[in-house]
């Protein structure tokens, strides 16, 4: 496999040898970057991700408005008289949701890398370990904002008018983004176990699913059978859903966000550790 | 190969072992391997697909924790010293990639920034790599884009951010053109003439022939040779002769006289028309004297060639079988 010998030495373009060389030799090596700082640099790079790839914003943002219309007009003056009160009722639910199926992504982007190879050129590196997925998932909050304000803009126009004002709304989608951004470690752990993207989207779908229909964000559990009525009543959906609606009902419930904010803290005290641990043992 | 003293030594591995277990079948990928690197030298490690190969670097590189056996780094355990490992080590390979989505700038920054570079040090430590691989107009383009040499060039850049004193290299040529081949090697030359110590993981007799000081070649998870690029073609000779003849009758009569002229062992292709035979060292004046030799004795040689050892004679000459090809082990790691 000799070279052609037609072919120049500048028509090759190699990398000039004494650029290289210089490039090489390294006078000096910077002392490594703080936690935080490695920290914001993934973030960064996932920000990047959203500015390369906008089509995975697609998601994010269509669904909501979908589930919003649908559900608003389809059943609302079935299952709440008429479509404003329904509406009133729904869109804080529905926020949720919108949210909570976005954190499926995070599984989704992390496999992908792993897939990829890019996850082991970030594990070849001399940073803080948890640096790549708790910079990940904050750039992931960013996709969450932008699904909490797509459907709240939706839902304005189609007259919901919260009592909470603005306070309270800001209020209720931090509280959302805190249970978000706790709930992304179980997709984080299933991006780490499951082989392939698909496998996490499915997966996660299948925990979601019943998590979001089996609440109290579509009606009120009251009408249902008594077994469903105990899982929704233990269900963390559930819970958030109420605090959410208390607090952009300007009557907020002390007792079902510490709730919220008491399971964000045990579901990321449990489920980074795991996560942690499946990163750093991965074959 | 003797023992250097522990402190020349870039790399040292002893008795490594990885095994993967899928469902109940155990897969030896890495089963029993020493690897002994003086610092500043380019070492090969040959084997087919599925030999083990990247199972041993992911182990060397921290991202893979051996089942058994030790190894160090620069003086550094890779299981206990990891973070010190990580920070004098680059790795290029299939495993190890950059992100398709960014653009090449934009992944040098990252990974300038993740080495603690700052802002505009880390743009300006980008903007020198890019320059000094060739890559100086692909920078704001998604790599995504790039073809598959720029796309190996950018993967090298990426693991030499830091300027790291031992580079690890899957498998760096694996699917190039000859030309985009030729310009990796190059950079694994400057590199070396750098001071750098290089591993380099290939399929190829030829690239490791080209680039490597000492070659270990491996197959099932073990070392089962190791040596100079000469001593090892020493093993099979200086190459083969591939005769095919016009009549298949004519073989056994054909193998004899060639038998007789290189005094080697003729191997006879599944092609009764074929037969190959080893060239021994200093081997050429007598291939010379094949043609003519068959020639007196009537028989007509339509194709008549003279070939470097490939890994496949290598292997054959080193194991008694011809090269398997197991993708499986590798998939798995």
């Amino acid at each position: 496999m000799a070279v052609d010998p037609t072919i120049t030495a500048a028509e090759l373009r190699a990398p000039e040898a004494n650029a290289l060389r210089a490039a090489v030799a390294l006078e000096q090596r910077p002392s490594r970057p703080s936690p935080v700082s490695a920290t914001f640099t993934y973030t960064w790079r996932a920000l990047l991700k959203i500015k390369h790839v906008p089509e995975q914003l697609f998601d994010v943002t269509v669904s909501p408005v979908i589930f919003t219309l649908m559900f608003t007009y389809l059943f609302g003056g079935a299952l709440a008289g008429d479509v404003q009160s329904y509406l009133q009722f729904l869109l804080p639910g529905i926020l949720v949701q919108a949210v909570l199926f976005t954190t499926i992504y995070t599984g989704y982007t992390m496999n992908t890398d792993i897939s990829k190879g890019v996850f082991d050129r970030f594990r070849s590196l001399p940073v803080w370990r948890p640096a790549p997925i708790v910079g990940a998932l904050l750039g992931d909050t960013v996709r969450y904002t932008i699904a909490s304000v797509v459907t709240l803009a939706l839902g304005l126009v189609l007259g919901f008018r919260p009592p909470g004002g603005v306070v309270g709304v800001v209020l209720g989608i931090v509280l959302l983004l805190v249970f978000a951004f706790a709930l992304s470690w179980v997709f984080t752990a299933l991006g780490l176990v499951l082989r392939s993207p698909n496998a996490v989207m499915g997966t996660s779908m299948l925990v979601l699913m019943p998590l979001t229909f089996a609440s109290n964000i579509f009606v009120d559990p009251s009408t249902m059978p008594v077994v469903l009525q105990r899982f929704v009543d233990v269900n963390p959906v559930t819970h958030l859903v109420t605090a959410v609606r208390g607090l952009m009902a300007g009557e907020p419930a002390t007792e079902g966000i510490v709730w919220v904010l008491v399971a964000s803290v045990v579901l990321t005290a449990v489920l980074a550790p795991i996560t942690m641990r499946l990163y750093r043992n991965r074959s | 190969m003797t023992d250097t003293a522990r402190g020349d030594l870039a790399v040292e591995a002893r008795g490594l072992v990885k095994h993967f277990t899928t469902g109940k079948s155990v897969t030896k990928a890495v089963d029993g391997i020493d690897l002994l690197i003086p610092e500043g030298t380019v070492f090969g490690v040959l084997g087919p697909n599925g030999a083990g190969k990247t199972t041993a670097v992911r182990m060397l590189a921290t991202l893979l924790r051996p089942d058994a056996g030790t190894a160090r780094v620069l003086g550094h355990d890779v299981v206990h010293d990891a973070d010190k490992v990580r920070s004098v080590v680059g790795l290029t390979g299939q495993y190890a990639s950059v992100d398709e989505d960014l653009t090449g700038t934009e992944n040098l920054v990252m990974l300038a920034r993740l080495y603690g570079f700052l802002g505009g040090t880390a743009r300006g430590r980008s903007a020198e790599l890019l320059e000094a691989f060739g890559l100086g107009d692909a920078g704001d383009r998604q790599v995504k884009t790039y073809s598959g040499g720029m796309r190996r060039r950018i993967d090298l850049a990426a693991s030499l951010v830091m300027s790291p004193r031992v580079i690890f290299l899957d498998e760096p040529t694996t699917g190039l053109d000859p030309r985009s081949r030729n310009q990796v090697w190059d950079i694994v030359r400057v590199l070396v003439a750098d001071g750098a110590t290089v591993l380099l993981t290939t399929q190829y007799l030829e690239e490791a022939d080209q680039l490597a000081d000492r070659i270990a070649v491996i197959d099932h998870g073990k070392v089962i040779a190791e040596g100079t690029a000469t001593e090892l073609k020493r093993s099979v000779g200086e190459g083969a002769v591939h005769v095919r003849l016009a009549d298949a009758t004519q073989r056994g009569r054909a193998a004899e006289v060639v038998g007789a002229l290189l005094g080697t062992e003729i191997t006879l292709a599944n092609d009764p028309y074929a037969l190959t035979a080893r060239v021994p060292d200093d081997g050429a004046a007598d291939v010379a004297r094949i043609l003519p030799a068959l020639g007196d004795e009537g028989i007509v040689v339509p194709e008549f060639t003279l070939g470097q050892p490939s890994l496949d004679e290598v292997f054959l000459a080193l194991t008694g079988q011809p090269m398997e090809d197991d993708e499986t082990i590798e998939e798995v790691a």
